[in-house]
């Protein structure tokens, strides 16, 4: 065992240790007046969750694992994924800018942290044509993550020198000063490409719609249902929920990460499977089944 | 007739808009009075607050900012009337930076000037706190800790509506009038489904759709959506607010917008049909 | 290390929140609400970074007077003047700071949102083209929970509003159920690769 290797352990250690003992103290503690102090160490009630998770992680990781293995593994065309080489191929031609709006949550939105993967590969894709990669965050925590991510990205392709920090540029949390400020961007600076990936809420029609009136090609993205009709009739490519979090695996083809996108799919098919059999079991009069996906 | 289609099909945006304002402002000022009835949502989010017994303690979170104060307003007074027309203790917050003085001047209006209720003992506005659904869990172990102070900046300790307030086991209800995130949906998965509380939703139109899973589930016993939602409310409550006269408005603009898709897709056929 | 540290912190992290959720126990809850309470003093501090974020990357514009730089300066008085404003003057009611966000932001905001009506009637204008079967059904579906959802709808037709609600309750929301159920597995799969450290790029790692 190296040095490195005994430092991780005692650091893993440290920590566990600590949260254990927090623990610990809190049983000694009294209890807030008025309120019951639980000891149950597992919440029953939530076995079926328990269950489910377990299932769909095994499911997951054991395909992450044959992948690793070298198993080959088929994935179907996404057009608005390969659509975004396609933006950043015609934006070099024309010698224009390609935004990247990254939704307008923080870091603790997972979409975000989707959204994060997809810009340190399209930034990976543009250093190499070497044109601008406007970012602009509503969200101050979320301006580090995206400058390392696009750092990354131009250091994975070669070109660190063309990597410019200005680029990525916090505007407000505000929403709509946000998207005041980003439409301002689109209408000043003309990028030939506009990639709206992330978490949307009201500004995603303000954001495409003036897109669309300046030309550029617009791909979007998004798990937020209520802002998907708005992306589809402003945009020319458009990704659906889960389509967002396979990007990562799509464009970097690696086989570990396509591997979770196989054990998501067993996933669903369970999900299909189960609904199917309820479908049939409550039409027939059997409540047992549907009980045991009730969550308390 | 050819140029005429040529035209619609090329159509400049701005002639659209001048009409979309038309439709909108002529209605305001020359109202039609269009009869509505009130649909199930709407009925689910007045029954739930009906049904807290007189006297009680709900949370009222504001979840908004001044972008969808005229969508969201007209739930938030006719909100306030059911729930002071019944004496209920009103214990508001936001967690939008933006919102807390929207909610301080809704709370002025109707508590103060118009049921001439008491500030902190009546009602109380706690004001904003930085985290989104972090504060709703953190509020699930203590709510004295989470916003140790009200938006006045008085100790909770010292506010009497405030005392045995500890958790969401405390209040009878949650009122969440949401415009995005955080709001409704975190409310649900962070509050709802962790303390099982009851809880309703007045949302703007868009997000609309994206509770009704959780109105059809009963995770939302009520769902207000926009303004159209929040006009059938005003019926239960018995109150002619901004909802129910801006519908006159919304109906108008939305035939224009059919109207200008007919047109769209009349022209669009009858140039294909030529072959332009 | 510079690697490993934050993979760890991710995992743990992680792993902790996913156990918190199947854990009654007080202690642990205190324990999970008070590392809640850390995460909101961090997403408070993250502020002070927005706010270098916009003074290094104006300051260099209007130092070299570059296009606009006049703009530049006035988004970063305005937002030192506000923040003194609230700093030194208080935010309730009657205070300079509550003036401005009543008579500037508010209407700002409010007209920022108004606009939303103008753009849904252009895009669908240029959208809703009956080109092919799905584009009729969409304009179609479109148009009818449009005009069923205000009041007169309900002139043109009693059942009108109960029509469109079923449209709302049953297709709409099994086409929306479809997508949640596979957002959330993409969801899941996503966070499971974050906190094991299969996935890094967020990270600015390969």
């Amino acid at each position: 065992m190296n040095n490195r290797k005994i430092s991780l352990v005692i650091l893993i250690s440290a920590i566990w240790l600590t949260l254990c003992s927090q623990i610990l103290l809190a049983q000694e503690a009294a209890p807030p007046t008025g309120t019951k102090f639980d000891y149950h160490w597992f919440d029953t009630n939530r076995l079926n969750v328990f269950i489910t998770l377990a299932i769909v992680f095994s499911a997951i990781l054991w395909f992450i694992a044959r992948a690793k293995k070298g198993k080959s593994l088929f994935i179907r065309r996404i057009a608005g994924l390969d659509a975004i080489e396609e933006a950043v191929g015609r934006a070099t031609e024309m010698g224009k800018s390609v935004l990247y709006i990254p939704g307008i949550h923080d870091m603790n939105d997972i979409q975000t942290v989707a959204s994060m993967i997809i810009l340190g590969n399209v930034a990976k894709t543009i250093a190499r044509y070497d044109i601008p990669l406007i970012v602009p965050i509503r969200q101050p925590f979320v301006v580090p993550v995206a400058e390392e991510a696009v750092r990354q990205g131009y250091l994975s392709a070669g070109r660190p020198d063309a990597f410019m920090k200005d680029n990525i540029r916090f505007i407000s949390d505000e929403q709509f000063a946000y998207a005041a400020a980003v439409n301002g961007i689109m209408l000043r600076e003309r990028p030939a490409a506009n990639l709206l990936l992330g978490s949307f809420y009201a500004e995603s029609l303000l954001l495409a719609e003036t897109g669309a009136s300046t030309g550029a090609i617009q791909v979007a993205g998004t798990a937020n249902i209520h802002q998907l009709p708005f992306f589809v009739v402003a945009c020319d490519y458009t990704l659906i929920g889960e389509e967002l979090f396979a990007a990562s695996a799509y464009l970097s083809r690696e086989p570990k990460l396509l591997g979770s996108l196989k054990g998501s799919d067993l996933a669903k098919a369970l999900i299909v499977l189960a609904i199917i059999i309820g479908t049939i079991l409550e039409t027939i009069g059997v409540k047992w089944f549907t009980k045991l996906f009730v969550v308390q | 007739m050819q140029k005429f289609f040529e035209f619609i099909n090329q159509l400049d945006r701005r002639i659209i808009f001048i009409f979309v304002a038309l439709a909108i402002i002529l209605p305001l000022l020359f109202p039609l009075n269009i009869k509505f009835t009130v649909t199930e949502p709407v009925r689910g989010f007045y029954e739930a607050i009906d049904k807290v017994p007189n006297g009680s303690k709900v949370l009222f979170a504001c979840d908004f900012e001044p972008g969808s104060l005229p969508e969201l307003y007209p739930m938030t007074y006719a909100a306030l009337e059911q729930m002071l027309k019944k004496d209920l203790k009103i214990i508001a917050l936001s967690l939008w930076p933006a919102g807390p003085p929207l909610v301080e001047k809704a709370l002025t209006d109707m508590a103060q000037n118009e049921f001439k209720r008491k500030y902190g003992v009546d009602y109380v506005n706690l004001g904003f706190k930085e985290g989104r659904e972090v504060v709703m869990v953190s509020m699930g172990s203590s709510i004295p800790n989470t916003f140790p102070q009200d938006y006045r900046g008085t100790k909770v300790s010292q506010i009497p509506i405030m005392q045995g307030v500890n958790n969401f086991k405390d209040v009878k209800l949650i009122v969440n009038i949401s415009a995005g995130y955080p709001g409704t949906k975190e409310w649900v998965q962070q509050v709802q489904a962790r303390y099982n509380i009851g809880l309703v939703s007045g949302c703007t139109a868009v997000s609309a759709p994206e509770y009704y899973p959780y109105y059809q589930s009963k995770q939302l016993l009520g769902l207000l959506g926009g303004m159209k939602g929040a006009a059938e409310y005003e019926i239960l409550v018995n109150r002619i607010g901004l909802g129910r006269r801006g519908m006159d408005a919304q109906s108008m603009a939305h035939v224009i917008i059919f109207l200008f898709i007919l047109l769209g897709n009349l022209a669009y056929f009858s140039l294909k049909k030529k072959g332009t | 290390m510079r690697k490993e540290v934050p993979l760890i912190i991710t995992f743990l992290a992680g792993a902790f929140f996913i156990a918190d959720y199947f854990i009654p126990h007080t202690g642990f809850s205190d324990l999970a609400a008070k590392i809640n309470g850390w995460a909101i003093i961090v997403l408070a501090a993250s502020y002070i970074l927005g706010v270098l974020n916009i003074l290094r990357i104006n300051y260099g514009r209007v130092a070299k007077r570059e296009k606009d730089w006049i703009l530049k300066l006035i988004l970063v008085l305005c937002m030192f003047f506000m923040l003194g404003a609230g700093i030194f003057g208080g935010i309730t009611e009657g205070t300079l700071f509550d003036w401005f966000f009543v008579n500037t932001f508010t209407p700002m905001q409010a007209t920022m949102f108004a606009l939303l009506a103008f753009y849904i009637a252009s895009a669908a204008f240029r959208a809703f083209r009956v080109r092919t079967v799905q584009a009729a059904l969409l304009a179609i579906t479109a148009v009818l929970v449009m005009i069923g959802r205000v009041p007169i709808g309900e002139t043109i037709w009693k059942s009108f509003p109960d029509f469109t609600e079923w449209i709302m309750n049953v297709p709409q929301l099994a086409g929306k159920r479809a997508i949640l159920i596979g957002a959330a597995l993409g969801a899941i799969a996503t966070g499971l690769k974050v906190i094991t450290g299969l996935e890094r790029t967020y990270m600015g790692q390969d």
